[in-house]
């Protein structure tokens, strides 16, 4: 099939691709996206989650068929290494990373989140990441950091 | 003071001990980070491994003729086309690379295929034939054990047996007021470092460089170079940014880089090996199944005066790590308790299933599960608080461990009791909690350990590290090291010991990951040992710099070079501090002068001892921990949720207090895994849920507020005081779980997991209700 997508506001046009491709190669192998991770291959862990039109969707599980015409967004398109953005830098400020391997997608879920609802409690944050598997931080500065993001977008928006 | 030794001038210190923020985490939240599956080379092919489907049988024949044919596929190899030998050293060096005669379990490497892409080559292992004569398999440790067992080696079943005897334990049971003895049963745990295994290998020239996501590049280097045929020289190995390890990444990698590496050499291409999830869960290393027949003998004031344990764990098919995780096993078993009475036994078992290797804790979860709900008993059985118990036996400074060893400093076991018991109000809450009543019930209690850092007394031949320094031209600092990182926080704490040495602010230091080029070889990256290894072999290259820096500003300043210190990136004269010049200068000058400013350190720990009977100064030194757990179990279906967790930890001076407090939560929430949920299910040798559907692990639903703390015992040989954290976190998890349950119900639950499910049966079984 034709695809056309907009990857962290570029767009992408191919030509020729098979519609049952993967989201997590077309952006791995043919993009060189690589904070896009892969973890278990059947949709379980999460670390291969990017944002579709601003929704949490997992690229392993995702045929690239689904995403025609959509935005995708991943952490290369959220803040420039130059310049990271907000939240980037409270998932360091709060050590809210270790291994790293989890922390992109662990970000972007905080990104939908807090862009839904900036008014989020402690416990809706954890019941919204929990799709995101974790096995180095047991998950308590990670929600510390994304709260600390949705106080910043309150104080922000209230100026 | 119980805890030993202050270390003097700690008030003085400018980076260590301070919340620097993770030197790594930059990299990793801007996706700059670069783990081996993000790595790519022209002409890389992918590499794939054909695998045994049975667990135990002669290999009659193999043809691959079938699989060399399809297009695309660029070598199959086998036993025979290793070019070097077809062995993975890791101790007994039992384990081949690719299975020759015969398969002893299922999912054992038979050939590697290398091919353009991954499909291909799984198309290719699809059309490779085996002939198998299946042989008698044996699935349980304790029936491997026994004479008749069909013999999975020709060495017997039995790959290591380890023991203590000290005292008269048949005495001590003799003048025992009360003797409590059980059997407690654990099962596998998988690591689940989000990132599988994987390693890229590229041929260069007469050499070859292995990326690997791995915790021990120097086993690496040696397997890679074994099987190879090539001097460990050649090898290079660069660690790759590691998506976790917990020890899962320390005898693994040594084969998948050796299966990279092999058909590398054969296809003269990069070759990217990647195991998915499912194949890393099938035949990736695990924590060992253990058996712990438990036998104590106490007073009745609560002392406790002997005990005799059995302890076996299910090896599988290859003893790849057994040795060295026994032997911690058998030196953990009896607690962090005086003892004058101990018999112990600890054996390493072969089966039929897939090797089992190291897990934080290396052993020791197992046996603490079985002895702190042992002390737990006691105390019910005795009418005596669980905390007073522990705090009656525990070990202090100037006494005897079980091996014989007189602790001479940085003992803080009792400190962590008593913060725990303060910071848990715990009397209050062991008091309301039993007067509950209802379908649900609350629960608290305690778990204390001991934990010998580094490789112990089996392993002190790698008891040594090294770390190279070196002050570029413009004030900048490099500082390599032989140790690795795996999400832990090593880099940001040993860059903290590095600035605090040489007196520069943090920024200065660059501290990459492991390139063996660069350092000599510094051993694994595990045992909880990177930072007073790794630290210390860093302060000793940094003092020989800071030496040669203070000559030369001691020409600039005229101040003679005893009186100079440095700080914050200004060389000063203590007595007159107005006396100063900035750091970089003096390196601009040094340089100038042809002065040198690197250098190599080197760190050889103090010596560890064991003889015949098991006594001896089993490791150089201990860290200590208390944690405390509450739940709430729900009588009507068996569920238990940690509502509330206090983990006390002594691993001597924290050098970062922030990555500390993360590990320690981390450690906690994969012990509640371990605890209450990760349940493999293996039936005749085959793993029957390797995916993270059916094998759960904790989600952040299952996890609680875990609260931090630390005493700080500090170790006078550690830097600045450090001793080990790594692997305590995990340790007394499941323990303080299951005395919670203990104490919110009456039942005591032997067995891990403890699921819903088997709390329900106990529960019933018991005639607990609501």
């Amino acid at each position: 099939m034709k695809l056309t997508i907009f990857v962290n506001s570029k767009k992408y046009e191919f030509e020729e691709i098979d519609p049952n491709m993967r989201l997590v190669d077309l952006l791995r192998d043919k993009l060189g996206i690589t904070s896009v991770k892969i973890g278990c291959e059947n949709g379980t862990c999460g670390v291969c989650t990017v944002l579709v039109d601003g929704v949490p969707v997992r690229s392993c599980i995702t045929p690239v068929s689904k995403v025609n015409g959509k935005k995708i967004l991943t952490v290369e398109g959220l803040g420039t290494p130059e310049n990271p953005h907000p939240l980037q830098k409270f998932f360091i400020e709060y050590d809210a990373v270790q291994c790293g391997f989890c922390t992109p997608a662990m970000i972007l879920y905080g990104y939908y989140i807090v862009k839904k609802n900036p008014d989020v409690t402690k416990e809706e944050i954890k019941k919204m990441i929990s799709p995101v598997l974790c096995r180095c931080t047991g998950y308590i500065p990670i929600i510390e950091a994304i709260k600390a993001y949705a106080d910043f977008v309150k104080r922000r928006r209230e100026k | 003071m119980s805890i030993g030794i202050q270390m003097e001038k700690t008030e003085m210190l400018t980076i260590v001990g301070k919340p620097v923020k993770r030197i790594d985490a930059y990299e990793k939240v801007t996706g700059l980070a670069r783990y081996v599956r993000d790595l790519r080379f022209q002409n890389m092919l992918y590499g794939f491994v054909f695998r045994s489907t049975e667990p135990h049988a002669k290999i009659k024949k193999l043809d691959v003729k079938e699989a060399k044919k399809v297009p695309g596929v660029y070598a199959v190899v086998t036993a025979d086309d290793i070019p070097g030998e077809n062995i993975v050293p890791i101790i007994l060096n039992d384990r081949p690379l690719l299975a020759k005669d015969k398969v002893r379990y299922i999912g054992e490497a038979i050939a590697l295929i290398a091919a353009e892409t991954k499909e291909i080559a799984k198309i290719a292992a699809s059309k490779i034939k085996v002939e198998y004569e299946p042989l008698p398999a044996i699935f349980d440790a304790l029936e491997a054990m026994k004479e008749d067992a069909p013999k999975i080696h020709d060495s017997g079943n039995i790959f290591t047996h380890y023991k203590i005897r000290k005292g008269d334990v048949e005495k001590a049971f003799k003048e025992a007021d009360l003797i409590i003895e059980n059997v407690y049963q654990t099962n596998y745990q998988e690591h689940v470092y989000i990132e599988p295994q994987g390693a890229l290998a590229v041929p260069e020239g007469d050499g070859i460089t292995v990326y690997s996501s791995t915790q021990c590049p120097y086993y690496v280097q040696k397997a890679v170079a074994n099987v190879l045929g090539l001097p460990r020289s050649k090898v290079r190995i660069i660690v790759t940014t590691v998506g976790g390890g917990f020890g899962g990444k320390e005898d693994v990698p040594s084969w998948v880089s050796a299966e990279a590496a092999v058909l590398a050499w054969v296809t003269k291409r990069p070759v990217l090996l990647e195991y998915d999830r499912e194949e890393d869960m099938e035949t990736s290393s695990k924590r060992h199944p253990g058996y712990v027949k438990y036998k104590s003998a106490f007073k009745k004031d609560g002392t406790l005066i002997g005990i005799k344990v059995e302890y076996v764990i299910d090896a599988g098919a290859y003893s790849t790590l057994s040795p060295p995780v026994i032997f911690r096993g058998t030196i953990h078993a009896p607690g962090p308790y005086k003892i004058p009475n101990v018999w112990v036994d600890g054996y390493a078992v072969a089966t039929n299933k897939v090797p089992t290797g190291a897990f934080r804790g290396f052993g020791s979860p197992q046996v603490i599960f079985a002895y702190e709900q042992q002390i737990d008993e006691a105390a019910y059985k005795l009418g005596l608080d669980p905390a007073e118990i522990r705090l009656k036996n525990a070990l202090d400074l100037g006494d005897e461990t079980a091996t014989g060893q007189i602790l001479r400093y940085s003992v803080g076991v009792k400190e962590t009791i008593r913060k725990a018991i303060e910071v848990s109000d715990w009397y209050r809450k062991r008091k309301e909690y039993s007067l509950m009543e209802g379908t649900k019930r609350r629960g608290i209690g305690m778990s204390t350990i001991i934990y010998g850092v580094g490789l112990g007394a089996a392993g002190k031949i790698l008891e040594r590290s090294g770390a190279t320094v070196q002050i570029t031209t413009d004030g900048s600092v490099i500082v390599l090291v032989g140790t690795s990182e795996m999400g832990q926080g090593m880099r940001t704490v040993l860059a903290q010991i590095a600035a605090e040495a040489l007196g520069v602010t943090i920024d200065k230091i660059y501290l990459p990951e492991v390139d063996t080029l660069a350092v000599p070889d510094s051993g694994p990256t595990v045992a909880s040992r990177a930072t007073v290894m790794s630290g210390n072999a860093i302060i000793d290259a940094a003092e020989k710099i800071k030496e040669n820096l203070l000559k030369v500003a001691s020409e600039e300043l005229n101040v003679p070079p005893e009186r100079l210190d440095i700080k914050d990136n200004v060389i000063f004269d203590t007595d007159n501090p107005n006396v100063k010049v900035e750091f970089d200068k003096i390196v601009e000058i040094a340089y100038a002068k042809g002065v040198k400013l690197a250098a190599v350190g080197w760190y050889h720990a103090p010596d560890t001892t064991f003889n015949e009977q098991g006594l001896g100064d089993a490791y150089y030194v201990y860290s200590y921990a208390t944690h405390v757990a509450e739940v709430e179990v729900d009588l009507e279906t068996g569920k238990v949720n940690v509502i509330d967790y206090y983990a006390v930890h002594d691993s001597g001076k924290i050098i970062n207090p922030v990555t500390a407090e993360g590990q320690v939560q981390g450690g906690v929430a994969q012990g509640i895994g371990y605890a209450l949920l990760e349940d493999l299910v293996v039936e005749n040798g085959k793993i029957m849920n390797p995916n993270l559907t059916d094998y759960l692990i904790p989600s952040i639903k299952d996890v609680p507020n875990i609260k931090v703390y630390f005493v700080e015992a500090e170790y006078p040989e550690g830097p600045f005081g450090a001793k080990g954290l790594g692997e305590p976190c995990l340790m007394p998890v499941a323990a303080a779980i299951a005395n919670a349950i203990r104490h919110a119900t009456g039942v005591r639950i032997k067995k891990l997991p403890m699921t819903a499910e088997k709390v329900f049966f106990a529960l019933k079984e018991h005639g607990v209700r609501g």
